[in-house]
């Protein structure tokens, strides 16, 4: 079956409670998810109280301030703090979003941050994602064409360019496909939202001409539809794209060419 | 230990070359089932407290026979593409999500045949 209960060594414990900031009354609790691979313990929720007079307003902000003033043990990515490399997509009060583009402010009570769901772990926030750009690798995620190349760049209509938007603007978080219960249970087949919608993106690309081949890879009763339309990757996207509108765009595509 | 490549584990035994008949077809069933259902409660309904005459005297006209036939073969036949997904989603070890499989194709097959022998019967005066 699929696994609906987490396995014994996963199962998710209290851990330290790191002490509080002394002088101020205006201060904030996170409860970060831990995991070492160097020791053999099982994952735990540690608590660390921050100043936020001294703290920036977003998520990362936090989680760089516990880092360089509380526990410099605390493992996650990121890199651009800006929202658009990706690396900091995390499960922060419940819902996959990026870490950069997520106020403090906007959460109740404990900021709650876990790593990506249904992912391995690497250590504390950092998942494993080598299958998840293994599936992007998959869908072959460039421009295809035969015909003999302009001497120039390869002309588009702004129509034709405009059926991109919404679609090149994904940054290969995650957040969808790990929000995505299909893509938990059937992830070895199923490719989840974010790498369809960038199978779309060149599915929908005027300049490619390898649109069937592309239909053809995706085929089958699991790498594409296994989407059920659950549309939470659509929900959680911190981009506001809409993967769950790019994949039913692609089962159109494989409607039209057989009837 | 599996020391197969991401990308060798990803492309995995490649594409089935089949799925978008199964998913067009649960949607035609489902769209066709919403008037046939209502039909079919709504004579239910006014069927309520007619004895065996009449119910057999009801199923025996053509158009009601009919109707009938279409609502039990599209109801098994959604139902069967339905649980097929649910297996496939949830049984993840393959020789018991086959058997599963195999179950539900000849469970749906068997009770749709029993189904539209009843009303078969009923309309050729055989009951």
């Amino acid at each position: 079956m699929a696994d609906f209960v987490l396995p014994r060594n996963s199962k998710v414990k209290n851990g330290k409670v790191w002490p509080e900031p002394e002088d101020t009354s205006n201060t904030r609790t996170f409860k970060v998810y831990r995991w070492s691979p160097d020791e053999n313990e099982n994952p735990s929720i540690d608590t660390y109280t921050v100043d936020m007079n001294s703290c920036g307003p977003m998520v990362l902000d936090a989680l760089i301030k516990i880092k360089n003033e509380i526990d410099p043990t605390l493992t996650f990515r990121r890199s651009c703090r800006e929202g658009v490399c990706g690396s900091c997509a995390m499960n922060i009060d419940g819902c996959n979003t990026l870490a950069c583009t997520s106020f403090n402010s906007e959460v109740k009570g404990d900021i709650k941050i876990y790593p990506l769901p249904h992912q391995p772990v690497v250590k504390d926030l950092v998942p494993d994602m080598t299958h998840f750009f293994a599936q992007y690798r998959e869908v072959e995620p460039w421009l295809k064409a035969d015909s003999q190349p302009p001497e120039r760049e390869r002309l588009q209509s702004i129509e034709d360019r405009e059926k991109l938007d919404g679609l090149y603007e994904c940054i290969l978080c995650a957040c969808c496909s790990t929000s995505c219960p299909s893509y938990w249970w059937s992830a070895d087949r199923y490719l989840g939202p974010a790498v369809l919608l960038q199978a779309y993106r060149w599915l929908a690309d005027s300049r490619d001409e390898a649109t069937g081949d592309r239909l053809d890879k995706l085929e089958d009763p699991f790498r594409l539809y296994r989407c059920h339309t659950i549309m939470n990757c659509t929900k959680t996207c911190p981009k506001s794209l809409n993967p769950a509108k790019a994949i039913a765009e692609i089962k159109k595509m494989m409607l039209e060419r057989q009837i | 230990m599996n020391l197969r490549s991401p990308l060798g584990k990803a492309r995995g035994l490649g594409t089935a070359k089949s799925g978008t008949n199964h998913w067009w077809v649960q949607r035609l069933t489902a769209i066709g089932l919403i008037p046939l259902s209502i039909w079919f409660i709504i004579e239910i309904l006014l069927a309520v407290g007619n004895d065996y005459n009449e119910a057999k005297e009801f199923i025996s006209q053509p158009f009601t026979a009919i109707l009938l036939i279409l609502f039990i073969v599209l109801t098994f036949h959604h139902a069967q593409l339905g649980l097929q997904v649910v297996v496939e989603d949830y049984v993840k070890r393959k020789s018991f999500e086959i058997g599963l499989l195999i179950v539900i194709k000849g469970a749906a097959i068997l009770l749709s045949l029993t189904a539209l022998f009843a009303v078969l019967s009923i309309a050729f005066g055989g009951a």
